[in-house]
């Protein structure tokens, strides 16, 4: 089933779109114009295919359905997102996964600000985000739960794929960053660790993944090292308070 | 040593009767803040320090034998350096922390509810009883269209989501977390019960409250705690929360020790982990990112659900709630600086936010003002004490209130104004089991449920009395209001004429 986007405003679109979905499982959104909310909500069992550039909070609420972008992506994809799959043959733009709660996000080149903020987990609910390039500052912010996986193809990841105050406030989850994460670029509630033969499985699962996606060579990505960020601690405010008596 | 002198006396004495005290225990197994204590010889005596006035024990004691009184300590105080005053500064100087404190503001800031009087009617346009004739309370909330199209007697154009209440009263945003799941489980059945709503905070809906779903407000705020399409679609309305009258700025932080198994499971959290709501959305930066949200919520739930937009009064309150109306949403919440809390800082609750009367009259007027008025509902909140706070909210020109602090005390609140300490021996503020199943649900709603029904009741008494009998007929009608030792300025900003005028 095919949906032209073209110049129609989002909720004509959506409106066609949640029309679509009752009766068919593939749905192709075609020359899509920067609508919002494109495939919101989406359920397991729809794959949603979008050509053109889908405006903001793409995906977001999604709750199992596949959504795969033939373009870059604008703010907020998967926002608030509870399960799916989302791929971007490109970049995504600021807070990418904001509090994702499951699901996986790949995007095959760079992310913009916030990038998995406020992303969590909760027992079988872990949200995984691959980014192939680098990413904005505000990196997993927040962070209470998940997986990020950085791989900074392209970038000078000597110096860190990541930009400034990365991992801010960040009190669960953890993030993989191939390449260096310079202390300058961290938030002090960062912890930055060696990578175990766990860690280095998932890695690899993931990359693998990303690889069949985007069509990048496996060795030459798993060749630079990468480091492991957590969080100092799960309670990071913890010490701040004092109950007032008076 | 000196290091650990307290310097802080305790706030209240425990007096005991040791003529009626039977040395039953009864207080020391009801205080969770252990100032009863049974010794080994089998008496029972008490610890000042520890006692938070919290009246447990004193309601409780078979024997009558307890009385509370306020510590009889004299500090060398003045008029600017009062008690409360030293002791916070020995209570910072000893820990180096930000002071926390529990409920709302309790400074003697002016209360402008008891500055304005009601009209009743005499001789013309007489009164009406309401036990004798019909008379209406009943209160929609949600966008009205700008013109209205009938046929043979039925609505033929298309309307927004509206929601049908009993009454102009709603209970306001209390999260399981903050609250325990039996103080909110009252709520629910009383909300259901009397055909209002309650209002699930941020912390995500019970599994086992989704029966109420259709009387619950969902919240979604920065930290989107227990946020999915189900909860979503489930409620009657959602509420994105932008702030608190509490605790304008500020954001949410649910301590880690009161995340256990039952909440953890509610906001989709590590139990032990702390539950953090930053003071901004990350998506929101501006009105039309705050509409970005609003239609997301519309969105996913296709526009079947009006989406409210709660924030705190502030000094730009009428030009922020003048873009919240045109940003979409269907419902303006706003909270005064009393609002209550369950954990604020000190400094942010006392001083921060503006009285919700003015904020009400200035929002009103604006949004009347610039002809979109109609767009949205408006419910105020943040220390509605009675009914008739309740009728002069409706005259200034909100559509309905939320209650909270009332609806907690009609489930055995007593102020003691120590929440955040997770020790609530009334089984409200507390996720401690033993202490939780002291508020049995099946008994308690029936009391919020009562006070509902009162104020309602009330209303209508006020109302009849003005030669009203329908709540919409009082909606904005600021001559039924006159001033009471107040200011031309506030008289202004009010929009009311002063007593004899």
């Amino acid at each position: 089933m095919k949906i032209a986007a073209e110049h129609k405003p989002f909720a004509q679109v959506n409106e066609e779109f949640r029309e679509a979905i009752k009766h068919h499982k593939v749905i192709d959104i075609e020359d899509a114009r920067g609508q919002k909310y494109l495939a919101i909500g989406a359920k397991h069992g729809v794959t949603v295919n979008i050509y053109g550039t889908p405006g903001n909070d793409m995906a977001a609420f999604l709750s199992g359905a596949k959504v795969e972008v033939f373009g870059n992506a604008q703010d907020q994809v998967g926002n608030t997102m509870d399960g799916g799959e989302i791929i971007i043959h490109g970049r995504v733009g600021d807070a990418a996964g904001y509090a994702m709660r499951d699901g996986v996000i790949f995007a095959k080149n760079e992310c913009g600000y916030r990038c998995g903020i406020h992303m969590k987990e909760y027992r079988a609910k872990k949200p995984v985000i691959v980014i192939g390039g680098g990413a904005g500052s505000f990196l997993g912010e927040y962070m209470a739960g998940g997986t990020i996986v950085l791989l900074g193809i392209g970038c000078d990841i000597e110096n860190g794929a990541m930009g400034y105050c990365c991992g801010t406030g960040i009190h669960g989850g953890r993030m993989y960053i191939r390449g260096a994460a310079p202390p300058h670029k961290l938030s002090r509630e960062c912890c930055v660790c060696e990578c175990d033969a766990d860690d280095m499985q998932a890695i690899a699962k993931y990359v693998k993944r990303y690889c069949e996606y985007f069509g990048a060579d496996f060795d030459e990505i798993m060749k630079a090292p990468f480091k492991k960020i957590v969080a100092a601690s799960s309670r990071p405010y913890n010490n701040i308070y004092c109950s007032n008596k008076a | 040593m000196e290091y650990n002198l307290e310097l802080v006396m305790p706030r209240y004495k425990i007096v005991r009767d040791k003529e009626r005290c039977i040395n039953c225990g009864a207080c020391a197994r009801q205080c969770a803040n252990e100032a009863h204590v049974i010794y080994d010889d089998g008496t029972v005596h008490s610890i000042d320090e520890n006692c938070v006035n919290c009246q447990r024990c004193v309601c409780l004691c078979p024997a009558h034998a307890l009385h509370i009184t306020k510590y009889p300590l004299e500090f060398c105080e003045n008029a600017n350096w009062t008690s409360e005053a030293i002791q916070e500064v020995y209570t910072q100087a000893k820990t180096g922390g930000v002071l926390l404190s529990g409920m709302g503001n309790p400074k003697p800031y002016p209360i402008y509810w008891d500055k304005m009087l009601l009209n009743a009617s005499q001789v013309t346009n007489p009164s009406i009883d309401p036990l004798r004739e019909p008379m209406e309370t009943v209160t929609i909330l949600g966008r009205k269209p700008d013109c209205v199209k009938m046929k043979n007697g039925a609505i033929t154009s298309k309307l927004p989501p509206q929601i049908k209440l009993s009454m102009p009263i709603m209970f306001s945003a209390m999260s399981f977390g903050s609250i325990s799941l039996n103080a909110q489980k009252s709520l629910a059945m009383a909300a259901k019960k009397m055909g209002t709503l309650f209002n699930t905070g941020e912390g995500g809906l019970h599994r086992d409250f989704y029966p109420y779903a259709d009387c619950a407000v969902v919240q979604v705020a920065s930290g989107r705690f227990g946020v999915h399409k189900q909860y979503l679609e489930a409620a009657r309305m959602i509420e994105i929360k932008i702030g608190q009258g509490a605790k304008p700025g500020i954001g949410g932080h649910l301590p880690g020790g009161k995340v256990n198994e039952e909440v953890s499971a509610t906001r989709m959290i590590p139990a032990g982990a702390d539950a953090i709501s930053p003071a901004p959305h990350h998506d929101i930066y501006s009105i039309e990112d705050l509409r970005q949200l609003i239609y997301s919520l519309k969105e996913v739930t296709e526009y079947k659900k009006p989406v409210a937009v709660k924030i705190a009064a502030v000094h730009n309150s009428a030009a922020i709630a003048s873009g919240i109306a045109r940003a979409g949403a269907d419902v303006i919440v706003m909270d005064g600086y009393r609002g209550g809390t369950g954990a604020a800082p000190t400094r942010i609750r006392d001083n921060v936010g503006i009285p919700i009367e003015l904020a009400l009259a200035a929002v009103d007027s604006r949004l009347r003002e610039e002809g979109i008025r109609h767009n949205v509902s408006l419910v105020v909140a943040g220390s509605i004490r009675n009914s008739a706070d309740i009728v002069k909210a409706i005259a200034l020109g909100a559509d309905a209130v939320y209650i909270a602090s009332s609806a907690l005390m009609a489930l055995g609140c007593h102020m003691c104004r120590t929440c955040n300490t997770g020790k609530c021996n009334w089984g409200i503020a507390t996720q401690r089991p033993d202490l939780v199943k002291r508020l049995n649900p099946e008994v308690m709603h029936l009391r919020a449920a009562n006070l509902l029904n009162a104020w309602n009741h009330e209303i209508k008494e006020i109302l009849g009395g003005m030669g009203i009998n329908a709540i919409e007929s009082l909606r904005g009608n600021r001559l039924m209001l006159r001033g009471i030792g107040l200011t031309q300025k506030e008289l202004d900003i009010l929009g009311i004429k002063h007593a004899g005028e």
